[in-house]
């Protein structure tokens, strides 16, 4: 019972780790129908930034309290992450705003490999060490161990999910955002610039990224300029079994995928006798989606178009 | 304005480019005659940080051979390049990176770093007839496939596992022992060989997990790992993968030490497991580089010229280096199939060791080192044969 109950909640840190990086996904292809696979590497470029930034910051004044050093870790590394994400859309994908879709797909592989190996030349290739700046004991929890950073990391999934909703349902940026993924042509002749639009979009997609970037480092203690390109790849996928585009799909998505990857590892071997061993939790969530696009090809929760941001 | 700015731009960026191609080895000092030595290793990826260090090894010997005056081979003096190809850890890039090096005319190789790239790519440079000498390849398989080419300068799993196993039941005294590995070549096979001889010496094998080289997330293994309450876990997988293992098997509560190979034997699985190190004990498949008689000059000198400690193997890729040119100066000429031949009779007293090959092509005498982390240093426990 005790192994469940940690099993549930490694998986839902997980998960929500996912959900992060899928609700910047999701921000991005529900108003530009474009797949930013240069999103894991922006996480990265904020973490590996935010680092630079807690290094500094300890060093200069050495008595600041761990969770200040990390608030002010995410809030160095949103600009640096907003910048880099505008620079991308500039050069990269709005001069193929109009191309055929497969084009700017292409280009975000390229950047995706070009900000890696830019972050490999800055930050080197060495593994950098991540503090601890929360607490480390460990709370139990019915028999279940949980670090207060891994707590922090649902609390904010779920924070950041709900402002999300907020801004496309409830503001008149998000209305813009609504109509633009609509119909840019149409939308812009109803005043709203779909170029602002797209590009306050991937501002926002880049400031969650930044957001799930430390806290990724801050969970796993390391920092890498590697790091970003499997979480990237894991969050895409919960994108796609939540319903691409679709705000709270990429939290549910995210979450079930860590439920799934979680209890397949601890448990598929036993399940099956021994004939797949935990080495095959990825093939397991895999199949899984599989599964939902199958039954449902618009995910969990549908690409509702309305909802979409 | 006759000329677009687009124009402009893309004419700039193509003279930029081959302004970049341009090669930039060929000084008019250099005319000499070059031998070309290859280095096959991850320099990109989740172990860059070792591959780096592999290949640094190796420049380090070049280098140290080109300021000696090169290499003299009857009335020619020789100059050595070295090419650096990335595998990327991956064995499908590792063949790549094989024929490139093949086909750029290297006379031999020092590489790869892992035993997934180095046993596909191996058939690649055998055909060609090109000696590749891998400086931490431990698999036992990658010198037994019948080729003439593959050598290696560290000891195999075979005799690592051994020792892991022997070190487990007697030194450590565990009975519970549960078992992970990353599904590498490498890993795969370390903890088969530490698995079978681990029971043969009467301990409870309680467990055997799995997981990938791109991993870092091993909770859900950790706490099922946890309920069956091991005494010991064995992980078999390079430092990017174990340490933060360590550090989550501390955040799990598993206290239990954490038993490894040479894969998670360095100062990087320190860095990165931070406060969770000390739980480490782990092999290395040769000396340890303080216990080199020339261990600490050959530290001084790459910290000097890379501004970064040595990882772990870059002693062994300097020395691989330097049993290929000894080959070739048997040899007597900068010809494949000649060093090919001239390879076996290598004799010499490397940095590491006595460097001399069995009829495989490992190391004779290799040894493994047992290690534990001590206040954030490996600390250097017994060696064995």
């Amino acid at each position: 019972m005790d192994t469940l109950l940690q099993q549930l909640l490694n998986g839902l840190v997980l998960g929500s780790l996912y959900a992060l990086i899928a609700l910047g996904y999701t921000m991005v292809y529900g108003v530009l129908n474009l797949i930013n696979f240069a999103h894991g590497d922006v996480l990265m470029v904020g973490a590996l930034a935010a680092l630079s930034a807690i290094g500094y910051l300890h060093g200069a004044w050495p008595g600041l309290p761990g969770w200040s050093l990390l608030i002010l870790g995410i809030l160095a590394a949103i600009p640096v992450c907003v910048a880099l994400s505008l620079l991308i859309e500039r050069i990269a994908y709005r001069p193929l705003r109009h191309a055929p879709r497969l084009a700017p797909l292409i280009t975000a592989i390229g950047v995706s490999i070009l900000i890696q190996t830019f972050a490999m030349l800055v930050w080197g290739r060495n593994y950098l060490t991540f503090p601890q700046l929360l607490p480390e004991a460990p709370m139990h929890i019915g028999g279940a161990t949980l670090t207060v950073t891994k707590a922090v990391v649902i609390v904010l999934a779920a924070l950041i999910m709900a402002g999300l909703l907020w801004l496309v349902n409830r503001t008149r940026l998000g209305r813009a955002m609504r109509a633009t993924a609509e119909n840019p042509r149409v939308a812009s002749l109803m005043g709203v610039s779909p170029d602002s639009v797209i590009a306050v979009t991937f501002a926002i997609g880049a400031a969650l990224a930044a957001v799930a970037g430390v806290m990724i480092e801050s969970t796993y203690s390391v920092a890498h300029f590697y790091m970003g390109f499997i979480p990237g790849l894991k969050a895409f996928t919960a994108a796609v079994l939540g319903g691409i585009g679709n705000i709270a799909g990429a939290m549910v998505g995210g979450i079930v995928l860590g439920l799934i990857e979680s209890l397949g590892a601890g448990y598929i071997g036993d399940l099956t006798g021994g004939v797949f061993g935990s080495n095959y939790q990825d093939v397991f969530a895999f199949i899984v989606l599989c599964g939902v696009l199958i039954l449902r090809p618009s995910g969990l929760l549908g690409e509702r178009v309305a909802d979409r941001a | 304005m006759p000329v677009p700015r687009r124009a402009l731009w893309t004419v700039s960026l193509l003279l930029l480019a081959l302004a970049a191609c341009k090669p930039s080895s060929q000084d008019a000092a250099s005319q000499q005659p070059v031998i070309k030595i290859g280095s096959a290793a991850p320099l990109t990826g989740e172990i860059a940080h070792l591959g780096k260090d592999n290949e640094n090894g190796v420049r380090m010997a070049i280098d140290e051979i080109n300021a000696a005056g090169g290499i003299k081979l009857g009335d020619k003096t020789y100059r050595l390049e070295m090419v650096g190809e990335d595998d990327k850890a991956d064995p499908r890039e590792g063949t790549l990176a094989a024929q490139k090096l093949v086909d750029e005319g290297v006379i031999a190789v020092v590489g790869h770093l892992n035993s997934g790239t180095s046993i596909p790519a191996s058939r690649i440079y055998a055909e060609a007839n090109v000696v590749q000498v891998s400086p931490s390849t431990t698999r036992a398989s990658y010198t037994l496939q019948g080729f003439k080419t593959t050598y290696r300068v560290v000891a195999n799993d075979n005799q690592q596992g051994s020792v892991l196993a022997d070190f487990a039941a007697n030194s450590m005294k565990v009975k519970r022992v549960a078992i992970v590995d990353d599904r590498t070549p490498y890993g795969q096979g370390l903890a088969d060989v530490f698995e079978s001889v681990a029971k043969d010496k009467g301990l409870d094998v309680i467990g055997r997990e799995f997981t990938t080289n791109k991993a870092n997330d091993f909770n859900a293994i950790l706490t099922k790992i946890r309920a069956s309450k091991p005494d010991l876990v064995m992980f078999a997988g390079m430092d990017a993968t174990s340490a933060p293992l360590a550090r989550q098997m501390r955040e799990l509560g598993l206290k239990v030490p954490l038993l490894s190979g040479d894969g998670s034997c360095d100062p990087g699985f320190i860095r990165i497991a931070g406060d969770a190190a000390d739980a480490l004990t782990c092999s290395i498949a040769g000396q340890a580089l303080e216990k080199m008689s020339k261990g600490e000059d050959f530290s001084k000198r790459y910290q000097a010229k890379f501004g970064s400690p040595p990882q772990q193997y870059s002693p062994y890729s300097y020395d691989a280096t330097f049993a290929i040119v000894d080959a070739i100066k048997r040899a007597g000429k900068p010809d494949r199939v000649a060093v090919v031949e001239a390879m076996h009779g290598t004799r010499f007293e490397g940095l590491t060791g006595h460097i001399e090959f069995d009829e495989h092509g490992d190391l004779k005498n290799g040894t493994i080192s047992m290690y534990n982390v001590r206040d954030g240093k490996l600390n250097y426990l017994s060696t064995s044969n």
